[in-house]
C-alpha cells in the first residue's frame, strides 16, 4: 500500500535524495574545512564559525529549492 | 559539571519516557478482546454513516492530507479531534464585496455543506477558500472572483499574539532601561540584551560598517526578533501558538520584500554602478555581465524567503511526519502503533531539540544575509583590492 505512488512523486522522491546528497556533501565539506581552519587557528573560531554558518545556509539554500520544486511536483494536481 | 547533570536529566527523561510507554504496551495487549469489541462497535456505526454518506470510510488515515492541513493558513483554529467531530475555535471571517463589507463568524460555515446567508451573498468554505455560491451550493465564479478576503485567519492572528508578545517584552525592557540608566541589566532586560548586543556587534558592525551602522538597527532588530519569536512560537503546539507562521511563504515574502526594499533605497551610486557598468569590465562581457546582476538584485531576496519558508516548514513537517508513522503502523495493528510510538515520540523529542537551533539559526540567517545585502548597498568603494572580494562574494551570492 505504501508502495504504490503515482511516477512524478517517485521521480520527485529522487530528485530530494539526489539534493540532500549533495547539499550533504557541501555542508560535510564547508564543516570538515572549517574544523580545519579552526585546528591551524583557534584564535580566529568566531570569525570562522560566522562565515561557516553562512556558506551552510547558501548551501542549503539550494537544496531547499530542489525540495520545494519536489513538493510542488507531489502536491500539485 | 552543570553540562554533565543536564545531560543525565535529560538521558533519565527519555529513559522514564520509554519505561513509561513500555509499561502500557502489555496493559494495551492484555485489553485485546475489548477493543475488538470496540472495533466490531465502529464497523456498525461505520455502516450506518455509509448508509448515510455515499463515501462513508472516513476512518481511513491520510498523512499527506494532515501534514498538508496543519501547515497551511486555516478560517479556524483546529484544537483537536478529527473530521466529524472537531473542536475548533472559529475566528472572524471578513470580506470585501462589490457590494460592501461581510463579517461573519468562521463557525457557521465551518461544515463541508454548510451555507451562510450574508447580508449580499450566500457563502460556503471550500477547501479554505470562502465562495460565493447559490441556494444549491453551485460556487459563482464571476462573484468569487470579485471579493477580497481579509480574515483574521490562523496566521494573522497569530501575528497580532506575537507582536502583543514583543510589544509586551520590549516596552518593559526599555522601561528598565530608562530607569536603571548606567546600571547593570536586571531580570527579562538581562535575557535580551545579549541578543540585542549580538545583532548589533555581530551582524550590523561587521557587515554594514561602523559607520552606517545604526540606521539599519531598527530593521534588523525588527526582523531578527520577529522571525525568531515566531519560530519559537511555532514550535509550542497548544492554543494560541503552533502556526506555521514563518513556514508561510508570503510572511516570508513579505519580510524579503523589505529586505529589497531597504536595499534598493539605501543603494549608493558606487552599488548601482557596480550592477549596470562593472567597472574594469569589457563592454562584451558586460552584455552578459549586467543581466546576471540585474537578476542577482532580485534573486538574493527570493532565495532568502525560500530559505525561511523551507527550513520552518521542513521541520513542522518532520514532527507531524513522525506523528504520522503512528497512526500509519496503529491503522495495521494496535500494537505495532504503540511499538511505533517510542521510536516515534524520541525522534521528535530529538527534532524539537534541533529545531531550537534552527529557530535561532533561521532568525540570525536571515538577518545576517539582509546585513550583508544592505552593506554590500551602502558599501564605499576603495582601492583594487576590495573589488576582487567583492566580486567573490557576489558571485557567491548569485550562485547561491
Amino acid at each position: 500500500m505504501l508502495l504504490e505512488v503515482p511516477l512524478a512523486a517517485g521521480v520527485a522522491a529522487i530528485g530530494a535524495g539526489v539534493a540532500a546528497l549533495a547539499a550533504g556533501l557541501g555542508i560535510g565539506r564547508i564543516g570538515g574545512s572549517a574544523l580545519e581552519s579552526i585546528a591551524r587557528q583557534p584564535e580566529a573560531v568566531n570569525d570562522i564559525r560566522s562565515n561557516m554558518i553562512l556558506a551552510a545556509a547558501l548551501v542549503e539554500g539550494a537544496a531547499f529549492f530542489a525540495m520545494v520544486v519536489a513538493l510542488l511536483v507531489v502536491l500539485a494536481k | 559539571m552543570s553540562n554533565k547533570i543536564n545531560i543525565f536529566s535529560v538521558k533519565n527523561f527519555c529513559f522514564s519516557l520509554f519505561v513509561a510507554v513500555l509499561t502500557l504496551l502489555p496493559a494495551k495487549t492484555f485489553a485485546y478482546e475489548p477493543i475488538e469489541e470496540e472495533n466490531n462497535h465502529d464497523e456498525v456505526i461505520d455502516t450506518v454513516s455509509a448508509a448515510k454518506h455515499a463515501e462513508g470510510n472516513s476512518t481511513a488515515f491520510n498523512a499527506g492530507e494532515m501534514i498538508i492541513e496543519h501547515i497551511g493558513d486555516s478560517h479556524q483554529w483546529h484544537l483537536w479531534g478529527d473530521h466529524g467531530h472537531a473542536v475548533h475555535i472559529p475566528l472572524p471571517v471578513i470580506l470585501w464585496t462589490d457590494k460592501g463589507l461581510e463579517i461573519f463568524s468562521s463557525s457557521k460555515v465551518e461544515h463541508h455543506e454548510d451555507i451562510y446567508e450574508g447580508t449580499h451573498y450566500k457563502y460556503m468554505l471550500h477547501n479554505e477558500h470562502i465562495e460565493v455560491v447559490d441556494n444549491f451550493g453551485n460556487v459563482d465564479e464571476e462573484a468569487t472572483a470579485k471579493i477580497k478576503d481579509f480574515s483574521i485567519t490562523k496566521n494573522a492572528l497569530t501575528i497580532i499574539v506575537s507582536a502583543l508578545i514583543m510589544l509586551l517584552i520590549f516596552i518593559k525592557v526599555a522601561k528598565s532601561y530608562k530607569r536603571r540608566e548606567g546600571m547593570a541589566p536586571k531580570g527579562l532586560q538581562s535575557f535580551m540584551e545579549p541578543l540585542i548586543l549580538f545583532i548589533r556587534d555581530d551582524v550590523a558592525k561587521t557587515s554594514i560598517g561602523e559607520k552606517k551602522y545604526e540606521r539599519y538597527m531598527p530593521y534588523l532588530l525588527t526582523a531578527f526578533f520577529f522571525i525568531f519569536f515566531n519560530n519559537l512560537m511555532g514550535l509550542i503546539p497548544i492554543f494560541p501558538f503552533g502556526a506555521n507562521l514563518t513556514g508561510n511563504i508570503s510572511v516570508c515574502l513579505v519580510l524579503a520584500g523589505i529586505t529589497l526594499v531597504v536595499t534598493l533605497i539605501s543603494g549608493n551610486g558606487h552599488y548601482w554602478r557596480h550592477i549596470f557598468a562593472m567597472p574594469g569590465v569589457p563592454i562584451p562581457v558586460l552584455i552578459i555581465l549586467t543581466p546576471i546582476e540585474l537578476i542577482g538584485v532580485v534573486l538574493r531576496p527570493f532565495v532568502l524567503m525560500i530559505r525561511l519558508f523551507a527550513n520552518i516548514t521542513a521541520g513542522h513537517i518532520i514532527a507531524l511526519a513522525f506523528f504520522s508513522l503512528i497512526f500509519i503502523f496503529g491503522e495495521k495493528s494496535t500494537g505495532a502503533g504503540y511499538g511505533v510510538s517510542v521510536v516515534s515520540i524520541a525522534f521528535t523529542v530529538f527534532m524539537g531539540f534541533l529545531e531550537l537551533l534552527v529557530a535561532f539559526l533561521q532568525a540570525y540567517v536571515f538577518t545576517l544575509l539582509s546585513a550583508i545585502y544592505i552593506g554590500a548597498a551602502v558599501e564605499e568603494g576603495h582601492h583594487e583590492h576590495e573589488h576582487h572580494v567583492e566580486k567573490g562574494h557576489e558571485a557567491t551570492h548569485v550562485i547561491a
